[in-house]
């Protein structure tokens, strides 16, 4: 494989990791703020352990969160330098201000949590959790709106051999960035409330501190019922304006080859990209996806044969990934409204609460899911209409990336599985016991 | 004009990285030799545990301004030192975790590990770091596309070597300062020992240095033809030497103010010299990457300065404020109640 293949794979990689952990910290900080604010409202002893539970598998989280973030930061340079080189007056200076505003105010603060027990008062000990929280998701508009901007470039001009700021305020408040945005924290928040649901309900089906785990349940099932409701509603305004921006990704996303009126939405296809058709298709529903797109069954939707051949996307990754997306979105939609409908006699139910345990990984999915549709739905693209990919490559030898791939995926493999054995330990203990003092 | 204000802000951002980070990466290194029993070592952990995510932080600022003010040398520079910064990152991914991890299965294995992660992971970046830097001085072979020509063993010159020792050394000094701070009892004694020879090593090294430089680089050409700038290095070298006297009196705090300027004064020193380069060629000085030719537009340099300006002295402001929180030395009692870290 070329230095490129091989850059595209590190960058998958790595991402990928860092997005396993990044979704628990966006949602779990939050959650995490909340307890606590009810301890120092209340002096609800209860409310004081439960931050202190959530907090250790928080921190456990985060610290793998930040490590692989650092890697991410600097990836641009060493794997696309040319990228960086052409885009760098506007993406460049959106990270340099996401690590300003907002990665010193979330580590900082942190570490002032973590070791401020006895030395803060419990309002300013509550302000720093809640100061982490809202770090964390500054954090995610800045990234996302640098990712937005690769999907769609705005308020630049080229000039001098690269594309330079035009509009500052363009960039940073273009509509696409916020429909990422609201898009990625909802999943991220349905991320956390399915973890805490699941979590909890380990234990309530041992019985065992059924009144601390009963309140950590009803807090991820409100947090994950209004962000599931809330997502699979954005999710089709978002796939709207994917089809005013990107056809071809929508295309992609619908394995469509034609372009035709009254265009259908296909539950199942089997796509077959080198004779440009479909092996199989089952289950058409004419119309709904010209109604989807332009909010009219009769619209003409354009299909893939009419780009050409070198501007589509790989159509069967983005496809499926796009299918499971949807398909737990409804899921997640469907458990948390069938939990909240019986959500005095949860404990009871023993089958609801399996479902909730075994559901903690189909939100992580469903995120990872969600990118392939985004980022691999983009190519051939890096930036949108402006560079390919394979432009962007910065000029190193094949055999230096093939070396810190391999090291990626065995560093990461190794920290993967410790953080997932210390959460899984941590869970298993369950909380403090009750202390005497506060 | 911006871009020269913009070189300067860089120098500054990697000068206060290495400042801020420079106890944790020395202490780090240090902490086999100067804690030997398991409570020992926790509290090392301890007397780090607050700061070192909020300083590290300073490095992604760093790196980030270079993307965003320089992209061309960001470019450059980290594509062409690719192995070394690889090595780096990996060093600081085992360093940060081992904060968050080692404490949290009680075994002595375990424990060894973390350990062993958190030592090989701060004295890598300090060396390497201090490797790429001297490089950068003594000028890369970059080709006139902005290329790199080198490899990994390029940089292992004796120049770059030198400047390697002299950065793990400084920052073993700051590290053994911070311990003596921070500590009581025999972790406080050890390091108070241990530090008069740190600082006679970190003498011998400053002084081949500044000789070799004088060689190997070009940094004195600014400042002979500016004698004024020799102050940086006045004040630098009499910082140095007050590190000195403070130990000798016992003034700790004293002392490792007296280090942070001796850092910063070290990397202003250099960065001072190589203005306008950013990243000299060695193939021809034509090829170099300046402030001017590698810049961003100058209305991205604008915004980016309102930005540092209104934001870097509120998180200097809220960084000033943990330390005051977290004043105090830490003893056993503090590891009771912990949260981990
Ligand atoms: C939607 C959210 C999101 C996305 C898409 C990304 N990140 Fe991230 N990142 C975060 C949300 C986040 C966070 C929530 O703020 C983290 C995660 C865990 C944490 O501790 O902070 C973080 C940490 C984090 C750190 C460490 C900060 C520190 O030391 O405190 C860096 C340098 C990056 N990220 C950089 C990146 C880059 C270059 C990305 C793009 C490729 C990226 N992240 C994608
Ligand atoms: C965190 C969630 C993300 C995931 C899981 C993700 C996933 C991916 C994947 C799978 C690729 C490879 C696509 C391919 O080559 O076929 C990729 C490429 C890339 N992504 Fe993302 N991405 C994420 C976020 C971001 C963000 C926030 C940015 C920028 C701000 C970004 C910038 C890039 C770049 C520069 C590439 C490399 C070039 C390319 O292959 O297109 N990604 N990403
Ligand atoms: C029925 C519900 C859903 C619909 C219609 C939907 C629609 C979409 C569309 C059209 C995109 C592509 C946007 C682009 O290319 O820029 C996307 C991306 C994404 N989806 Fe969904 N989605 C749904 C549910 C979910 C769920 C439940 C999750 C996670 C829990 C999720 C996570 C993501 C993520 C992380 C991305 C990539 C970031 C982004 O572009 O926003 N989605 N979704």
């Amino acid at each position: 494989m070329d230095a490129l293949m091989l850059s595209r794979l590190q960058f998958a990689v790595a991402t990928f990791f860092h997005f396993i952990f990044v979704p628990l910290t966006l949602g779990l900080s939050i959650l995490i703020a909340i307890m606590e604010t009810k301890f120092v409202r209340t002096g609800d002893e209860e409310y004081r352990r439960l931050a202190k539970f959530w907090g250790k598998i928080f921190i456990i989280n985060f610290a793998v969160g930040v490590v692989t973030g650092i890697t991410l930061e600097f990836q641009f340079g060493t794997n696309w330098s040319r990228y960086s080189r052409y885009v760098g007056d506007i993406f460049g200076s959106i990270l340099a201000i996401e690590a300003t505003l907002a990665f010193f105010l979330e580590s900082t603060f942190l570490a002032v949590w973590i070791f401020g027990w006895k030395r803060l008062s419990p309002k300013l000990h509550c302000l720093s959790i809640w100061l982490v929280a809202f770090a964390a998701n500054l954090s995610a508009l800045w990234i996302l709106m640098a990712n937005a901007w690769m999907q769609h470039p705005v308020g630049y001009t080229l000039r001098n051999g690269r594309a330079e700021l035009t509009d500052f305020l363009a960039v940073v408040t273009q509509p696409f960035g916020f429909q990422i945005y609201f898009h990625t924290l909802s999943g991220a928040y349905i991320l956390a409330g399915f973890f805490v649901m699941g979590v909890s309900a380990y234990h309530l089906l041992r019985k065992q501190h059924v009144a601390f785990f009963t309140k950590s349940l009803r807090m991820g099932l409100v947090f994950a019922l209004i962000f599931s409701l809330a997502e699979v509603v954005q999710g089709h305004i978002h796939g709207a304006e994917v089809a005013k921006i990107q056809p071809s990704k929508l295309a992609a996303m619908e394995a469509l080859w034609d372009t035709q009126a009254n265009a259908p939405q296909t539950l199942f296809i089997i796509p077959d990209e080198k004779n440009e058709r479909n092996l199989v298709e089952f289950g058409k529903i004419p119309g709904a996806l010209s109604l989807l797109a332009y909010h009219s069954t009769g619209a003409t939707v354009k299909g893939l044969k009419d780009f050409p051949k070198e501007e589509r996307p790989p159509v069967a990754l983005t496809f499926i990934a796009f299918r499971v997306m949807v398909a737990l979105g409804f899921f997640f939609a469907l458990v948390t409204v069938i939990a909240w409908l019986k959500r005095n006699k949860l404990a009871d139910s023993p089958r609801l609460l399996k479902l909730l345990l075994y559901s903690i990984p189909l939100p992580y999915i469903a995120l990872q899911a969600g990118w392939i549709v985004t980022e691999v739905g983009r190519q051939p693209w890096i930036v949108w209409g402006l560079m390919k990919t394979k432009d962007a490559v910065s000029p190193i030898a094949a055999s230096q990336v093939g070396i810190s791939l391999t090291a990626f995926i065995v560093a990461y493999s190794l920290l993967g599985a410790t953080a997932f054995y210390l959460i899984a330990k941590h869970v298993r203990r369950g909380p403090e016991p009750v202390r005497g003092e506060g | 004009m911006l871009e020269t204000i913009w070189f300067l802000l860089w120098g500054v951002l990697w000068a206060v990285y290495f400042m801020l980070d420079g106890f944790d990466l020395g202490l780090g290194t240090l902490m086999p030799v100067v804690a030997k029993t398991d409570t020992e070592r926790r509290l090392v952990y301890h007397v780090m545990g607050p700061f070192w995510d909020g300083n590290e932080v300073w490095l992604i600022t760093a790196g980030g301004v270079t993307f965003a003010a320089f992209p061309t040398t960001y470019a450059t520079m980290f594509s062409g030192l690719y192995s070394a910064l690889m090595l780096i990152l990996f060093a600081l991914i085992v360093r940060g975790v081992s904060f968050a991890f080692r404490d949290e299965v009680n075994s002595p294995r375990w424990k060894c590990v973390w350990d062993t992660c958190l030592v090989v992971g701060s004295f890598l970046p300090a060396l390497l770091l201090g490797v790429a830097f001297a490089n950068i001085f003594r000028g890369l072979p970059i080709d006139q596309e902005g290329i790199y020509q080198g490899t990994l063993f390029t940089l292992l010159n004796p120049y770059g070597l030198a400047g390697g020792i002299l950065f793990v050394l400084l920052f073993l000094v700051h590290g053994a300062l911070w311990l003596a701070v921070k500590s009581s009892g025999d972790l406080h004694d050890r390091a108070a020992k241990l530090l008069p020879k740190l600082w006679a090593a970190l003498l011998v090294m400053a002084v081949i240095f500044l000789l070799t430089t004088r060689r190997a680089t070009f940094l004195y050409d600014n400042y002979l033809a500016n004698p004024v700038l020799f102050l940086i290095l006045a004040v630098t070298v009499a910082a140095l030497v007050m590190i000195r006297v403070y130990i000798a009196k016992g003034s700790w705090w004293r002392a490792w103010f007296a280090s942070c300027v001796t850092i910063v004064g070290t990397v202003l020193f250099g960065v001072v010299g190589l203005y306008p380069k950013l990243l000299p060629s060695s193939i021809d000085p034509a090829f170099s990457l300046t402030a001017f030719n590698s810049s961003s537009s100058p209305l991205t340099l604008k915004i980016m300065l309102a930005v540092a300006l209104t934001f870097v002295p509120i998180v200097i402001a809220y960084q000033a404020w943990v330390h005051h929180v977290f004043r105090h030395k830490s003893g056993e009692e503090d590891l009771e109640h912990e949260e981990g870290y």
